[in-house]
């Protein structure tokens, strides 16, 4: 199968317009992905015709609502091969499901001295949640090194299993310079040390299968808008002895069963942890996205992105005082780089102009800039909707770029 | 005494008046970033700096007799640029004139996208912070 770039491009509307002057070149693909038209569509679809609270209404459009959101775990338990469907809850984006599994798994399980062990890519997304429900119990976050090019240091990994780590939380490709993690291997070593584990799987998903049950994965977050999906909905999956186990997390409408001001019993999974009326048009156009990426093979489109990472990675090389930062073997199409004694901030501004969009700054990765000694860097971030005319044009603008600004 | 607030203003609109594209503009930004003299390390302190989440600014004010003095610093030579401006338009005046200052000339010249990103490069603070120490001067 080889894939018709062109008429791809055409099911992404937002690609087909000029900014500054020039044709717009979207290479921030891992802060968000663009929408294919189907996406829209539903969404407006769901709110022109359908729009009704869930699971709670008996008129036809209730219904109708709540099956299409049905309709969305539904698929996404297909998509992650899960076990069930009620094994896959609804929030609002990875950070929430992170936030979730810290304060209902943490809160039970973590006591005085026990460890988390998390890695030094991390995304402040799954440090700072662990930060704050370790010190509220005395937990303590220990951190997996990586190495010059970014490679997580799976030795000192092993060191750091013992008996007293109750969890480990690492993302499954890295946001700021695309390595894939070992996650079948670290997965593996962590059980045997009784450990659980969460992969925090936001930037994975749109680029790498994912089966919950052969990786034998605990918890997998990620969210619905770096999957060609809309924002503000995100997934956590979880093992079912697990997610049956941990306390509700926010108390309100829908995750109880009945409620008197004597008590309260809560609703099963997955509704126990999806409290208040959700985010129901947005996780409805979801199942469009699902359906959009369902439509490819997974690993044609990956090929796509790693000839375009190739590409670029070759021209980039060839610019003088150019580093790039994050040379692991196994990586997704994200190229960090930063230029000798340019900011990258002046470097994503003048891009800019020229209808280029990349990201720059620290991508919410402090500890991993510290590691290497910067403050930031910039970030282009590939998607299969880009070219090679595309590459072309963005290192011939970064060239131009760097001549102004040395 | 030197040319008013707004006089400079006019002086920097018809400067950029002389480009019609926005690289010759940029260029123009960026040397007048890089020719401002940096700040001393004695002032890049932890009290004066202003933290965006992209670069950080370093915002020094003194008074000399009547008038407010600038002097400012940025990691970033575009944000530099613009301070380089804002203390050509705003230093050396007095503390009532800084307060009422309207900066329109920011603007007119094409660069108030550099103000919009508020929390990324730090000038919307600095530009806060300098009516801030005007206001504390004219109290004192
Ligand atoms: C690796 C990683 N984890 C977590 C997040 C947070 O995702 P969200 O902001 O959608 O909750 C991101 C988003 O940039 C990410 O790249």
């Amino acid at each position: 199968m080889t894939l018709d770039i062109h008429k791809i491009r055409q099911d992404f509307p937002v690609l087909d317009q000029q900014v500054n002057g020039a044709p717009l070149i979207y290479f921030d693909n891992a802060a968000t992905t663009q929408k294919p038209k189907s996406v829209i569509d539903a969404l407006s679809h769901y709110y022109a015709s359908d729009n009704a609270n869930i699971h709670r209404g008996i008129h036809a459009l209730a219904e109708r609502a709540t099956t299409a959101f049905e309709l969305t775990r539904t698929k996404l338990k297909d998509f992650l091969n899960a076990p069930s469907s009620d094994q896959v809850i609804l929030t609002s984006g990875t950070t929430a499901s992170i936030n979730l599994v810290a304060q209902t798994f943490g809160r039970a399980n973590f006591s005085k001295g026990d460890k988390i062990l998390i890695s030094n890519l991390e995304h402040h997304s799954n440090i700072v949640p662990w930060q704050m429900i370790a010190e509220e119990k005395g937990a303590v976050i220990e951190v997996i090194p990586v190495d010059e090019d970014g490679v997580l240091d799976v030795a000192a990994y092993r060191n750091l299993l013992d008996a007293t780590v109750k969890l480990v939380a690492v993302n499954h490709v890295s946001n700021a310079i695309g390595t894939i993690n070992p996650i079948a291997e670290m997965i593996e070593l962590a059980h045997a040390h009784g450990a659980k584990v969460l992969i925090d799987g936001a930037q994975s998903v749109a680029h790498l299968e994912v089966d919950v049950q052969a990786l034998d994965i605990d918890f997998f977050a990620f969210s619905a808008h770096k999957l060609f999906g809309p924002t503000g909905v995100g997934v956590l999956y979880g093992k079912r002895e697990l997610l049956e186990s941990m306390p509700p997390y926010q108390g309100g409408g829908e995750m109880i069963k009945e409620v008197s001001f004597e008590g309260t019993t809560y609703n099963e999974l997955p509704y126990k942890f999806e409290a208040g009326t959700p985010n129901i048009a947005d996780v409805i156009a979801f199942s469009a996205a699902i359906d959009y990426v369902n439509g490819f093979s997974k690993e044609v489109l990956f090929k796509q992105e790693l000839a375009l990472l190739a590409y670029a990675t070759e021209q980039l090389k060839a610019i003088p005082g150019l580093r790039i930062i994050g040379n692991a073997p196994d990586k997704i199409a994200v190229i960090s780089f930063v230029m000798d004694g340019l900011h990258p901030q002046d470097m994503g501004v003048l891009l800019d102009k020229f209808g280029i969009a990349i990201r720059t700054g620290h991508h919410c990765v402090q500890p991993l800039m510290k590691r290497f000694g910067l403050l930031g860097t910039c970030r282009a971030s590939f998607a299969f909707y880009n070219t090679f005319e595309e590459i072309d044009l963005f290192v011939k603008a970064l060239r131009r770029t760097i001549n102004m600004l040395q | 005494m030197a040319q008013s607030i707004q006089e400079t203003q006019e002086e920097l609109i018809d400067e950029f008046g002389l480009f019609d594209d926005w690289a010759d503009k940029y260029e123009y930004l960026i040397d007048l970033g890089k020719k401002l003299p940096s700040l001393s390390e004695a002032f890049k302190t932890e009290e004066n700096v202003i933290k965006g989440c992209q670069s950080r600014v370093w915002l020094h004010a003194e008074r000399r007799g009547d008038l407010i003095v600038f002097e400012a610093d940025s990691e970033a030579v575009i944000v530099k640029g613009m301070i380089s401006m804002l203390i050509r338009v705003l230093s050396n005046h007095t503390a009532q004139e800084i307060m009422q200052a309207d900066l329109y000339f920011i603007d007119q010249i094409g660069m108030s996208q550099h103000l919009a990103q508020t929390r990324s490069n730090g000038l919307v603070s600095m530009v806060k912070q300098m009516k801030n120490y005007a206001l504390a001067f004219s109290a004192k």
